[in-house]
């Protein structure tokens, strides 16, 4: 990696990383597991003057519980997310989507906050944390605040993060025991990110009906998002085959897709479709 | 020679120094006082360069020196080994100068005390260009009215070159079908794990050049970087430490390396290159890159009796060593395993704003195979034949070797049915023909898919080859008795330092241990070819078999003379001369090897010493071949692709270690399927390389491959005494037609013929969209 220079900070508090990142502004970069800022250095894509470790925040490491949520500190990483008995146990999901973002190299540096922070279309985990309805925790020069993951993912590597401020922990709702989830996506060949990504969780009451449903995508347009229209579809009927298969229909409906050289905008919005009935179907038990 | 080595899966020799991290790569090397070099390299397909501002550049911080094209003139063209008959050649220098021509193409050399003091400065270059447009586009790039790359030349094509043979005419005038397909080679990055480096020290005072360089053909640098240098010869060593592959990409001269050792030159420093992923993607050579028109006569019985392919080969901007030279091996192994009378192939090889193509794993060969491969099956689906039965109508009989092409060639041996039918075998072929029925009235996909592939090792006779082919070894016995091997191949990935030894030791009756083989360093090692073309251990092991077989030859002499014996009677075993059926008096190769050296009581005119040098020359090449079988399913939702099943049987003549061979086996076919798959250099019209980084360029990892099924047949090669042909682009050339044949098959019931690579989901579902027949 031959970057441009940089001053490098290594604060031990939160607190300290805020300020840090306040007096240098918009030079300022916070490194996380260094899974996006430093290809973009190492590209000269991003030349920050100021790289901010994290590394060395205890606090951001912490996955603790509270009034029936979790608090998954920022830099988490995707293997510990993966591999927690707890988040296994009772946040699947969550699991379900570290275990398949890019490699074990990736997945024991990358964190959760980093790749949430980095608004990336095409990460995993927005899908995810869509459907969970997750709060994100953010400190800044003002303090401490809260924002939803609805309102946090704003457009293309924009997030409604403020400058200066640090996204802290995740808030992620425990799930009950029964509710299935699934991820389910399509790789991009070659760098392993999401074509497209479908989270899914699904609840079914005693008759078999659904009685709680959330999918999120991501991937397919400039941020991920929810398919409420399949979502609204699907709650109250059977869960079946043919019910499903029908609700994930046109989920991309009404968003600005785009195509590369590794999928056209066509291909994109049909496996958009595929992917939220596999999430869904897997959530439901109906298939693996 | 007892056999204790040979045929054994000896564990690489290699392996725990570089499983370790204590190998030593180029970039691992720090000399005192090192300068580091960056490259400012053209961000446009085709430009005129207006002029270089370097003022900036020289007042930061730690820059040494900034060179230019102007500053750079003295040297030598980039060397193009090609003979081809009225080849355009156009002067490549190793900095642009007027002009540029490929995105990456190299301006500015900086020069500073770091690294990234160096890269800093380069940033701060900068390039008044005026765009030109891009010629991008393959066809039209041969067209008359196309820009042109090269004003000096009248068009952009570089060359046309045909091969003919049989009677064509009749083929066509009696053929019961033509089939009528074009195909397309894309453009593949070779993505070796080490990029290339370069370290250039001058001594002044010796006024000697070392270049430290990642390469395969240490010896041919030398004399090109001599002769672009104006440097003699034996004042130029060039040393290759450990070589992190190479795929053909390092088989080349770079103007990189003759530039860093002229800035050593000027600056009286040792100076240091190393590759970034980004240079390597757009500035190493590229390989195929072909599009061709296919022709075929067959007979209703499934014979194929005439092929005509017309091709135009994407050379790129320039020439680099075997650039022109790479189309026609497509040519030459045309018709493949099969006897087909009548053959013509037409390159058209045409510049365009890309870097330039050359050899890469099997270099015109899977090409060659591909075509044919998918001409089988073309006249299985045509004649609606099975594609087993296509190819063994066409495959000439093991009584038939040695067998004459129709492109020239003449094939060592043969037995091309025996591969098949193990390989039929051990996939089960008749099953999954019976399961492919049952899930197509289920609505889903399975394809079965055959390669049954012959290729061309062992390059080369020299009167073949650009620059000589045969290969050099030196056997030194030492005076501890100890033995040194010194061998003209550079192996960089291929494991001769154990397959070597394992010869040696079986040969001299010694352990393993107590050899040494040494390589890549022009001033240890006699001149030599290096490693390509799957031909170090058909030409450079027969070397070195030839090299003991003359050093035995000698201490039979000395034999005789210490035991007292006739010359005759003298037999060598177990590592001891002795006399035939005397045990008792014999004498080891350590205590020879003491005797030869302390010279006190030699024969008269003994040359004290006991080393021999042999240099091989093979008669003909060698042509291995096999079987690869590879059983797919769609998935009929995303087009993706699913490997169920992959068989290889392979027959690369004798093995010297089952491992080896294995493990080139698997490599080639992860290789071959890479491009089957998901490889693609993409430029855009503009001439950008789209997939200019890993993020973009999919190289297939092991969760992309199945489990390969090995298995081999062994057809010893008459053509060395080792009866060994060469394994390092088999699995390559093999499988790569197999994957495909595979998932056309399974696409048969949408009414596909053909698919170009790479076969990428949206490729695959987009052709299941139609309904299916």
């Amino acid at each position: 990696m031959i970057p441009e220079s940089f001053e490098y900070f290594a604060p031990t508090s939160v607190q300290e990383a805020v300020s840090l990142a306040q007096r240098h502004g918009e030079e300022a970069k916070f490194l996380s597991g260094g899974h996006s800022l430093l290809p973009m250095m190492k590209l000269r894509l991003a030349t920050p003057k100021f790289v901010i470790d994290l590394g060395g925040i205890r606090e951001l490491t912490q996955i603790t519980e509270e009034g029936g949520k979790f608090r998954i500190g920022a830099l988490v990483n995707h293997h510990t997310l993966e591999s927690s008995e707890k988040i296994r146990g009772r946040c699947r999901l969550l699991a379900q989507t570290a275990a398949q973002i890019g490699d074990p190299q990736v997945r024991n540096c990358g964190t959760l906050g980093g790749s949430v922070s980095h608004a990336d279309p095409a990460a995993d985990y927005p899908a995810a944390l869509l459907a969970l309805e997750v709060e994100m925790e953010v400190e800044g020069p003002g303090g401490r605040r809260r924002i939803s993951a609805a309102d946090f993912f704003v457009d293309l590597f924009t997030s409604a993060l403020k400058p200066s401020e640090l996204l802290v922990a995740v808030h992620v709702p425990v799930l009950e025991s029964n509710v299935g989830s699934a991820y389910k996506k399509l790789r991009q060949q070659a760098s392993g990110f999401a074509i497209v990504g479908a989270a899914a969780i699904v609840a079914k009451d005693e008759g078999g009906k659904c009685q709680r449903v959330a999918i999120g995508i991501t991937g397919v347009g400039p941020k991920a998002f929810r398919a409420t229209a399949a979502e609204k579809a699907l709650l109250g009927k059977s869960l079946t085959e043919k019910n499903i298969e029908k609700a994930c229909h046109q989920i991309a409906s009404g968003i600005d897709v785009q195509g590369d050289i590794h999928a056209s905008s066509d291909y994109r919005r049909a496996m958009a479709d595929v992917f939220a009935r596999r999430a869904v179907l897997a959530a439901a038990g109906l298939s693996q | 020679m007892a056999q204790q080595y040979i045929g054994q899966s000896v564990k690489r020799t290699e392996d725990p120094r570089l499983i370790t991290g204590l190998g030593h790569y180029v970039d691992d090397m720090k000399l005192h006082d090192m300068h580091y070099v960056a490259f400012v390299r053209s961000i446009h397909g085709h430009a005129r360069i207006r002029s270089v501002d370097i003022s900036a550049a020289l007042q930061m911080p730690g820059v040494v020196r900034i060179f230019t094209g102007e500053d750079c003139r003295s040297i030598g063209s980039i060397p193009c080994a090609g003979a081809l008959e009225g080849l355009k050649v156009p002067a490549h220098p190793v900095l642009a100068l007027e002009k540029v021509r490929y995105v990456g193409e190299p301006i500015v050399a900086v020069v500073a005390t770091s690294l990234y003091l160096a890269r800093d400065a380069a940033e701060a270059v900068t390039v008044d260009y005026q765009s030109l447009p891009a010629v991008v586009d393959l066809e039209r790039a041969a067209s008359a009215d196309s820009p042109r790359i090269h004003e000096e030349f009248s068009d952009n094509i570089a060359y046309t070159w045909a091969l003919t043979g049989g009677d064509l005419d009749q083929a066509f005038k009696e053929a019961d079908k033509v089939i009528k397909q074009r195909m397309v080679h894309q453009r593949l990055i070779p993505v070796a794990m080490e990029p290339r480096a370069v370290i250039a020290r001058f001594l002044p005072g010796e006024h000697e050049l070392t270049l430290w360089s990642s390469t395969q053909i240490p010896h041919l640098m030398r004399t090109q970087v001599a002769i672009m240098l104006g440097l003699a010869e034996n004042h130029v060593r060039v040393i290759t430490p450990e070589v992190g592959g190479g795929f053909g990409s390092k088989l080349n001269v770079y103007g990189e390396e003759a530039a860093l050792g002229f800035i050593s030159m000027q600056l009286h420093k040792p100076v240091k290159w190393a590759e970034t992923r980004r240079e390597n993607f757009a500035a190493t050579i590229h390989g195929r890159g072909q599009i061709g028109d296919l022709e075929v006569a067959i007979k209703k019985d499934g014979r194929v009796t005439g092929i005509r392919y017309k091709v135009w080969a994407d050379l790129g901007a320039y020439h680099q060593l075997l650039t022109p030279a790479i189309p026609t091996l497509t040519g030459l192994m045309l018709t493949g395993s099969y006897r087909i009378p009548a053959a013509r192939m037409d390159v058209t090889g045409v510049f365009t704003n890309k870097m330039a193509t050359d050899a890469y794993r099997g270099a015109g060969r899977p090409e060659a195979t591909y075509v044919i491969e998918r001409v089988m099956d073309l006249v299985a689906q045509e004649l609606s034949m099975d594609p087993v039965d296509v190819r063994r109508v066409n495959f000439p009989a093991k009584k038939d070797f040695p067998f004459a092409t129709a492109t020239g060639l003449t094939y060592d041996s043969g037995n091309y049915d025996a591969p098949l039918k193990k390989a039929l075998k051990l996939a089960e072929y008749k099953k999954w023909r019976r399961e492919q029925q049952k899930a197509r009235k289920k609505g889903r996909y399975i394809g079965i898919g055959l390669s049954t592939y012959v290729e061309i090792c062992a390059m080369g006779p020299s009167p073949a080859m650009p620059a000589g082919g045969w290969e050099s070894a030196t056997v030194r016995i030492e005076p501890t008795g100890k033995v040194t091997v010194l061998t003209g191949a550079s192996p960089h990935g291929q494991g001769q330092e154990t397959s070597f030894a394992q010869i040696a030791a079986d040969m001299l009756g010694v352990t393993i241990e107590d050899i040494r083989v040494l390589h890549g360093d022009t001033g240890v090692v006699q001149y030599g070819i290096g490693t390509f073309g799957s031909r170090a251990t058909a030409v450079g092991g027969t070397a070195v078999y030839r090299a003991i077989e003359k050093l035995l030859q000698k201490g039979t002499l000395l034999a005789a003379h210490l035991l007292q014996a006739p010359k005759k009677e003298i037999q060598f075993e177990g590592g001891k001369f002795s006399i035939k059926g005397d045990a008792s008096k014999s004498i080891s190769l350590q205590e020879m090897a003491l005797a030869s050296y302390t010279a006190k009581n030699l024969p008269v005119n003994f040359e004290p010493g006991l080393s021999s040098t042999y240099y091989f020359e093979p008669k003909n090449f060698t042509f291995p071949f096999g079987t690869h079988i590879c059983v797919v399913e769609l998935d009929g939702d995303t087009g993706e692709i699913k490997i169920l099943k992959y068989v290889a049987v392979d027959d690369c003549g004798k093995v010297i270690n089952p491992l080896l061979v294995d493990g080139q086996i698997h490599g080639g076919i992860a290789q071959g399927l890479g491009q089957a798959l998901m490889e693609e250099a993409v430029y855009d019209e503009s001439g950008q390389l789209i997939t200019g980084t890993l993020m973009d360029y999919a190289i297939p990892r092991a969760n992309d491959l199945p489990w390969f099924e090995l298995d081999r047949t062994v057809t010893p090669s008459p053509v060395n005494p080792l009866g060994v042909k060469g394994v390092g682009e088999a699995g390559t050339i093999g499988s790569t037609p197999a994957l495909v044949n595979a998932v056309v098959d399974a696409l048969q019931p949408f009414g596909v013929k053909h698919i170009d690579m790479p076969l990428r989901p949206e490729k695959i579902w987009k052709l299941l969209q139609k309904e299916a027949q």
